[in-house]
């Protein structure tokens, strides 16, 4: 009986939030045990590596970091006018974030949601909603926060969505998780919306909880059902969701999105539940 | 020279008494033990079978609130909604508490359908929270931690008997 009432006291209502996370702080030596042995073989492998390899690796680094750089540069130019231009539009940019990198701790949560927990909690200001990310696109968003470590929700659970848009023309759409594997769902896309598989769908910021801009997922099918009223399109995330190790938490600095550029845009639900 | 009887019954309660945390601490372990993903739906249900054995063998120290603590436990190092392990887990132990005295004494082979059936229902338990709270119904698959799980059985049951007789648990 206690059991069942706590289930639904934990589903329905947020009270035992404060509970879960002091005893997930005093459970967090589990966790960090479970992680010990992926985390010795990492060392050892890091110890192990012969210079060769280092050298290899080295070179491939400061050539890539060459090419970022130069392409830096343009960006730079390309953001100042970004800003000259908007400032002539009359509408703000969020400008800079802050980042925190985090490690994913190796330890398998409960199997039938996508998720993952990382070494940063409350204490290195890591706060519920906060956006995820890797260094590719964005991965998830922060949905528990414990004084030491937070457990993180990936776009691909059933559970969450995420309000994109066509990085090519700006079509704007609510990607959803369907729980399987690496896929998204593209919901109410008209069958005559301009949508064609590679398109790569970018944050489109409405929801106020993901910076604009970055990178989300690929179009991997767009199809026309005769039983769907709508396009059946599925998208493939680019954020690497099984295999990275650390991930960035975002702190936007400038979170509040100018509300005249949306005037007529429905209101989004977003995220999770 | 007799030692006064408080003093024998202080040590029957508390001789070798940690073995069953230290245990149940380790099957925590291995349930978040990261595991590759084509094994991992394989993982069998550690805890339970822990939790069995204890109920099975000392009901009067272990019983059904001590496998609820422990199913919530498990709920909270695996982010999954608090008492979703909890409810199946406090139901086996139950069952197990009321028959373990004709469990106990079944042959071996018997027994391992005995827990088989238990593994099964906690199973079904958790299924019926996935499905009662909405979260996606997994495939077939799910059922095979119950048959790794009485694979493991009968090793489980000689490890933990050997080390319960040795720090005189049992």
């Amino acid at each position: 009986m206690c059991a069942l009432a706590l289930l639904i006291v934990d589903h329905r209502f947020d009270y035992l939030d404060r509970v879960r996370t002091v005893l997930s702080a005093l459970l967090h030596p589990l966790h960090l045990a479970a992680d010990a042995p992926v985390a010795l073989v990492r060392v050892l492998q890091e110890r192990l590596t012969n210079e060769a390899h280092l050298r290899a690796q080295n070179l491939d680094l400061s050539r890539q970091n060459l090419l970022l750089n130069a392409r830096l540069q343009q960006f730079d130019a390309l953001e100042a006018e970004n800003v000259r231009l908007r400032e002539l539009l009359g509408s703000s940019l969020n400008l800079g974030e802050r980042v925190l990198i985090a490690e994913i701790l190796a330890v398998d949560l409960t199997p039938s949601r996508q998720q993952v927990m990382v070494n940063k909690g409350t204490r290195a200001g890591v706060f519920v909603g906060q956006p995820v990310l890797d260094a590719n696109a964005v991965m998830g968003q922060v949905i528990r926060a414990n004084p030491f470590s937070s457990i993180v929700l990936l776009i691909t659970d059933s559970d969450h969505a995420l309000p994109v848009e066509v990085n090519r023309n700006g079509l704007r759409s609510i990607a959803a998780g369907t729980g399987v594997g690496q896929e998204l769902d593209l919901l109410h896309i008209p069958k005559n919306a301009d949508i064609r598989e590679g398109d790569l769908l970018v944050t489109s910021g409405m929801g106020e909880r993901f910076p604009p801009g970055y990178p989300v997922a690929r179009v991997k099918l767009a199809r026309q059902d005769p039983d769907n009223p709508f396009m059946t399109v599925l998208a493939e995330p680019t954020a690497r969701l099984d295999r990275s190790r650390e991930v960035l938490l975002v702190w936007t600095l400038n979170p509040r999105i100018p509300q005249e550029d949306m005037a007529g845009a429905p209101t989004m639900a977003l995220g999770h539940e | 020279m007799r030692r006064p009887w408080r003093s024998v019954m202080n040590d029957r309660v508390q001789r070798g008494a940690w073995l069953i945390p230290v245990s149940l601490v380790l099957a925590l372990l291995l349930m978040i033990l990261p595991m590759p993903d084509s094994t991992a739906p394989f993982r069998p249900q550690w805890l339970a079978l822990v939790t069995l054995y204890w109920c099975l063998m000392t009901p009067t120290r272990f019983g059904v609130f001590s496998a609820f603590a422990a199913g919530l436990t498990l709920d909270l190092i695996s982010g999954s909604l608090l008492g979703q392990h909890a409810l199946g887990l406090s139901v086996i132990a139950y069952a197990t508490v009321e028959l373990h005295q004709r469990a106990r004494l079944f042959p071996l082979s018997q027994q391992t359908l005995f827990i088989w059936a238990l593994l099964l229902v906690e199973r079904l338990i958790h299924l019926w929270v996935l499905g009662a709270t909405g979260q996606p119904l997994p495939s077939l698959i799910y059922w095979a931690p119950t048959l790794i799980g009485i694979l493991l059985w009968p090793w489980l049951r000689a490890v933990l008997n050997d080390l319960s007789h040795r720090v005189g648990l049992l």
